[in-house]
C-alpha cells in the first residue's frame, strides 16, 4: 500500500503551502500557496478514502476542488481592488488594522 | 342548669339558605316579608330611570309600590295573628337556647304571665301546647334541601299552659363568609316588625298620595319621590332586620334619605344647613351605635354571629358579662339619643322641619325618629340587663327619656311656626317612649309609638294642609281663624290634638295611660306592680301630659281661632315652591283638595280607633277576647329572646288623674287664649297673639325662663359657639403652636441630620469606595490594551502564523494526549 507516500507527498505540499502563507509578500502569491494547502488535503481525503474503500474521500476531495475555485474568485476580487486603491498588492503594506 | 349553660353557648348559625324557598312551618307571607321592603326599592330605581318620562313624573311608581306593600304588610299582619295564636310546628334544636335559664326562675312576675295566658285561652282552640312548653328554639328545618326557617323561642307562657308559645320567624342567607364569620342577610319577623311594617307602608303610601298634590310643580318632583321610595325601602329594610349588622345598614340608609329629603329645597341656606345639621348630628349618635353593636358582636355574639336573637337569647341566659352589657347600652343610648332626639341630641328634629311637611310627617314623626326606639325594643335584653331596668328606680334610659318629654314639652310654648311645636311635641312624645323602655314597659313604649305614628302623622299632614292654603308655617303671622276657612283641616287636627293630649278614649289616652302604670310609681294609691318604682318618672309622665296638652291647644288657637292674620304685611318666606292654582292668596286661604284631605281623614280614624286595640285588663264590659290583643299578638312574652318583664295593673285612679291633669292643661290655656287673649283681642280690634302684659314682660323670673326657652337651653349655642368655637380658636390655635414648633422641629431636625450623613456617605462612600473600584477597573482595562495591542500589527500574515502556530501547538497536544 503507498499510503505512506501519499502522506509524505501530502505534508510536504502542506508545509510548502503554510510557508508561502506565511512567508510571501505578493498576494497573488500567497493565494497560490493556499491552494497548495488545500490540494494537500486533497489528496489526504483521496488517499484515505481508496484505503478504506470508500468514495466518501472522492467526493469530499471534489467539494473542496469546488469550493476552492470559489475561494480564489473571491481573493482575486481582493487582491484586485487592493491594487486599484493602493496601487500595489504588497501584503506587508497593508496594515490598516494595525492596534 | 349549669351543664345546660355550659353547652348554651348562644351561636345561632344557620346554614346557607334559599329566602325563595317556602316551607311548611310558617306561612307564605311571613316567610316572604322580605318582598315588602325590595317593591318600593324596586320603585326608587324606576323613578330614577324613568320617572321622568312617565305622566305623572313617576309618582305612580312610588304609590303603586307603596301600595302593593301595603297590601302585603296588612296580609303579613293577619298571617301572624293566625300563626301567633295557632302556630305548633317544630322548633329547632340547636344549643343555643335553653329556655331553662335562671331568671324565669327568680322573677316575681310569673303570675302575671300566667294571667295573660289564661286571658289568651279564648282564642286558641287546640290545647296542645304543653308539649311545647319545653325551650327551645332554632330550628334546621328541612336539611336537605337548603332552605330553613328559623324558628325562635319558645317556652309557653307559664306553668297555666293553655298558650300558644311566642315565636318569630327568621330567614336568612349567607351574604359572605370571612375569617370564619358568616355575615348573613335575612328577615325577623315578629309581633314588633310586623307592627312597623303596617305602620310605615301605610303612613308612607298616605304621604305619597298627600304628596302629589302638596309638592305638585316642584322642581325636583320625581327626585322627591325616588328618596320617598327609597326612604320607605330602607325603613322596612331595618325593621325586618335579622342582625344588628343590617341594623346598622338600614340605619343608616334612613338617615341618609332623611338629609336628603330635609335639604330637598336646599337653595335656601337654612334648609341645607338643616340638613347637614341632623346628617352631623346623627353621626354622633352613630359612633355610639357602631361601637355598641361591635360590643354586643364580642360579648354577646361571641365574634362569631351578628344575629339579634343569638345575641339577646345569650344575654337573657345571663352568659354575658354586666360590663360589657353597660359598655353596650351606654353606647346605644347615644344612638338613641340622636335618632330619636333625646336631650341634649334632640336639636336636629325641630330645625329637620325645613323639609317638606309630608317628610316631616313620615320621616320626622312617624318612622324614621322612631328607629331608637325600635333599636331598644328590639335589642331590649341589652337595656333590662345592661341598665337594670327591673327593680330599680332609676336609669339611664328612663331618665333622659323623661328629662326630654318635659324639657321639649317646654320648649313647645315658644315656638311661632307650627310644625316646630309639633316638632318638640314629637321629641317630647320620643322621650315618653324612652321613658316607657326605661322603665320596662316594653308593651307601652311599642303601643305608644304605634299611637304617635298615627296622630302625629295625622297633625303634621293637618299643618301641613293649612301651610299649603296661607303659604306659610308662622301661626303668628300667618295664621288665625282657620277655622272658617278649612273646617275640614281643623277636624281633623282637633282628632289628632285630643289623641295627643290623652284624652279618653282616644288612642293617645290608651298608651299613654299604660306607660303612666308601667312606671311602677302609683304606688300611692295600692301600687301597680310594674318592674320598679319608678315613682320621678311618673311625675314626669304627668308633668308632661299637662305640657302636651296645654301646648296644643295653643296651637290650635292660633292656627285656628282669632281673627286671620295672614293679610297684615303679609311676609311670605314660605319655603315650598308650589306654582298651583293655590297661589292666590291675596284672598282668603281655601280648603286643601281631596287628595290632602283623605289621608286627613284616614289618619283620624286611625287616631280615634288604635287605642282600642289595647284594652286593659279587667275592663268591666269589655270581653276578655278584646283585652290586650296588641300585648297578646305584640309582645314576646315567654320568648327565650325576650327578658321576663313585669306588668303593671292598671288602675282606675291613675287614669282618673291623669286625665284630670291632661284636662287641667287644656283648661289653663284655654283661660289664657280662649278666654283672655281673644277677649282682649275682641276688645281692642287688635290681633294678638299673647297678653301684651303676661308674666313674660312683667316677671324678671318668668322672662328669664322664656329667655332660655326660646334660645332652647342654649344647646346650639353650646353646639356651635362653645364647642365648634373652641375647636375653631384656642384648640386650632393650640395645634397650630404645636404643629410649627414641636412637630415641625422634630421633622426639621430629622431632615439636617439625614442632610449630613447625605453628605458624609457621597464624600467618602460613594466617592472614595466605590467610584475607585468603578475607575480602577477601567485602568486596569486600559493598561491590559495597551501592552496587548503590540500583538495587533494588522498584517494578516502574522495572524495567521500565530493560527499555525496555535494549530501546531494543539497537533502536538493532541498527539501527546494520544501517545500517554
Amino acid at each position: 500500500m503507498l499510503l505512506n507516500q501519499f502522506l509524505l507527498l501530502a505534508a510536504a505540499l502542506f508545509c510548502i503551502g503554510v510557508y508561502g502563507v506565511l512567508v510571501r509578500k505578493n498576494a497573488i502569491l500567497v493565494l497560490m500557496s493556499v491552494e497548495l494547502i488545500l490540494n494537500a488535503v486533497n489528496i489526504n481525503l483521496v488517499a484515505f478514502g481508496s484505503l478504506t474503500d470508500d468514495v466518501g474521500g472522492e467526493v469530499f476531495a471534489l467539494f473542496t476542488i469546488a469550493v476552492a475555485a470559489a475561494e480564489v474568485g473571491i481573493g482575486l476580487a481582493i487582491v484586485l481592488l487592493m491594487y486599484r486603491n493602493r496601487r500595489s498588492i504588497d501584503l506587508s503594506e497593508a496594515d490598516l488594522m494595525k492596534g | 342548669m349549669n351543664s345546660l349553660l355550659a353547652t348554651a353557648l348562644p351561636f345561632v348559625t344557620e346554614g346557607p339558605s334559599e329566602v325563595s324557598s317556602v316551607t311548611n312551618d310558617a306561612s307564605w307571607f311571613l316567610e316572604n316579608a322580605w318582598i315588602i321592603p325590595l317593591l318600593p326599592a324596586v320603585s326608587f330605581l324606576l323613578i330614577l330611570f324613568f320617572g321622568k318620562r312617565m305622566p305623572k313624573k313617576g309618582a305612580e311608581f312610588g304609590i303603586a309600590a307603596v301600595g302593593i306593600a301595603f297590601v302585603l304588610a296588612v296580609l303579613t299582619g293577619f298571617s301572624w295573628l293566625d300563626h301567633r295564636d295557632n302556630f305548633d310546628g317544630p322548633l329547632a334544636e340547636s344549643p343555643s337556647v335553653t329556655a331553662d335559664d335562671g331568671h324565669h326562675d327568680d322573677d316575681a312576675d310569673h303570675s302575671d304571665d300566667a294571667d295573660h295566658s289564661d286571658d289568651a285561652d279564648h282564642s286558641d282552640e287546640a290545647d296542645h301546647s304543653d308539649e311545647e312548653a319545653l325551650g327551645v328554639a332554632v330550628i334546621d328545618q328541612d336539611g336537605t334541601s337548603s332552605s330553613d326557617t328559623v324558628v325562635l323561642t319558645v317556652e309557653a307562657e307559664g306553668e297555666g299552659g293553655g298558650e300558644h308559645a311566642y315565636v318569630a320567624v327568621q330567614k336568612s342567607t349567607q351574604w359572605l363568609q370571612s375569617g370564619g364569620i358568616e355575615f348573613n342577610a335575612g328577615i325577623l319577623v315578629d309581633g314588633l316588625s310586623v307592627m312597623m311594617l303596617f305602620v310605615v307602608t301605610l303612613i308612607s303610601l298616605l304621604v305619597h298620595i298627600y304628596s302629589t298634590d302638596y309638592v305638585s310643580g316642584d322642581r325636583r318632583y320625581t327626585h322627591y319621590f325616588a328618596f320617598l321610595s327609597l326612604f320607605t325601602a330602607s325603613m322596612l329594610f331595618f325593621v325586618l332586620s335579622d342582625n344588628i349588622l343590617q341594623m346598622i345598614v338600614g340605619w343608616e340608609l334612613v338617615g341618609v334619605c332623611s338629609f336628603a329629603l330635609i335639604g330637598h329645597w336646599w337653595e335656601e341656606k337654612p334648609n341645607s344647613d338643616a340638613a347637614l345639621k341632623a346628617f352631623l348630628t346623627n353621626r354622633v349618635g352613630d359612633v355610639g351605635l357602631l361601637v355598641g353593636m361591635i360590643t354586643l358582636f364580642f360579648a354577646a355574639g361571641g365574634g362569631q354571629t351578628f344575629d339579634t336573637l343569638a345575641i339577646n337569647n345569650a344575654i337573657n341566659q345571663g352568659t354575658v358579662g354586666h360590663t360589657a352589657l353597660v359598655v353596650a347600652a351606654a353606647a346605644l343610648m347615644a344612638a338613641v339619643m340622636s335618632k330619636s332626639g333625646q336631650f341634649i341630641l334632640h336639636t336636629w328634629l325641630p330645625d329637620a322641619m325645613a323639609g317638606p311637611t309630608p317628610v316631616s310627617a313620615l320621616i320626622h314623626a312617624a318612622t324614621m325618629v322612631v328607629a331608637g326606639i325600635y333599636m331598644v325594643a328590639r335589642l331590649y335584653p341589652v337595656f333590662f340587663e345592661g341598665m337594670q331596668i327591673g327593680g330599680s328606680s332609676i336609669n339611664l334610659l328612663s331618665t333622659v327619656g323623661a328629662i326630654t318629654l318635659v324639657f321639649a314639652g317646654l320648649l313647645a310654648f315658644v315656638q311661632t311656626d307650627i310644625k316646630k311645636v309639633l316638632a318638640y311635641s314629637t321629641v317630647s312624645q320620643l322621650g315618653y317612649m324612652a321613658m316607657a323602655l326605661g322603665v320596662g314597659a316594653w308593651t307601652a313604649a311599642v303601643f305608644h309609638l304605634f299611637t304617635h305614628a298615627f296622630f302625629k302623622a295625622n297633625l303634621f299632614l293637618g299643618s301641613g294642609s293649612v301651610a299649603h292654603a296661607v303659604h306659610s308655617f308662622d301661626m303668628k303671622k300667618s295664621m288665625g281663624g282657620m277655622k272658617k276657612f278649612m273646617p275640614r283641616t281643623y277636624i281633623t287636627f282637633i282628632i289628632g290634638s285630643i289623641a295627643l293630649a290623652g284624652l279618653p278614649p282616644l288612642a293617645g289616652f290608651w298608651s299613654k295611660d299604660e306607660i303612666l302604670v308601667g312606671t311602677g310609681g302609683w304606688g300611692l294609691f295600692g301600687g301597680t306592680g310594674g318592674n320598679g318604682a319608678y315613682t320621678f318618672h311618673l311625675l314626669m309622665g304627668m308633668v308632661g301630659a299637662a305640657l302636651t296638652a296645654a301646648y296644643m291647644t295653643r296651637c290650635i288657637y292660633l292656627t285656628f281661632h282669632g281673627e286671620y292674620r295672614g293679610n297684615d304685611a303679609h311676609d311670605d318666606d314660605h319655603a315650598h315652591a308650589d306654582d298651583d292654582d293655590a297661589h292666590a292668596h291675596h284672598g282668603d286661604p281655601h280648603e286643601s283638595g281631596p287628595r290632602i284631605l283623605w289621608p286627613l281623614y284616614i289618619l283620624s280614624g286611625f287616631s280615634i280607633l288604635v287605642g282600642f286595640l289595647n284594652l286593659p285588663k279587667g275592663l268591666t264590659g269589655v270581653p276578655d277576647s278584646w283585652q290586650l290583643r296588641f300585648e297578646h299578638f305584640i309582645e314576646p312574652a315567654g320568648a327565650s329572646y325576650f327578658p321576663a318583664i313585669a306588668h303593671g295593673a292598671p288602675s282606675w285612679s291613675l287614669a282618673i288623674v291623669s286625665t284630670a291633669i291632661a284636662l287641667a292643661g287644656i283648661g289653663g290655656a284655654y283661660w289664657y287664649y280662649f278666654v283672655k287673649v281673644d277677649g282682649l283681642a275682641k276688645q281692642t280690634g287688635q290681633h294678638l297673639t299673647e297678653l301684651p302684659n303676661g308674666f313674660v314682660t312683667t316677671n324678671k323670673l318668668a322672662r328669664t325662663g322664656h329667655k332660655v326657652l326660646v334660645e332652647k337651653y342654649y344647646l346650639d349655642h353650646l353646639y356651635t359657639g362653645v364647642i365648634a368655637g373652641f375647636t375653631k380658636g384656642p384648640l386650632a390655635r393650640a395645634t397650630y403652636w404645636v404643629n410649627q414648633n414641636i412637630i415641625d422641629g422634630f421633622i426639621n431636625t430629622t431632615g439636617e441630620t439625614a442632610v449630613k450623613v447625605g453628605r458624609g456617605v457621597y464624600d467618602k462612600i460613594d466617592q472614595g469606595v466605590i467610584e475607585g473600584v468603578v475607575n480602577g477597573s477601567g485602568k486596569v482595562s486600559d493598561a491590559t490594551g495597551e501592552e496587548l495591542r503590540h500583538i495587533n500589527t494588522g498584517k494578516v500574515q502574522n495572524y495567521a502564523a500565530i493560527l499555525f502556530a496555535g494549530a501546531a501547538v494543539l497537533a502536538g497536544a493532541f498527539i501527546i494526549a494520544l501517545a500517554l
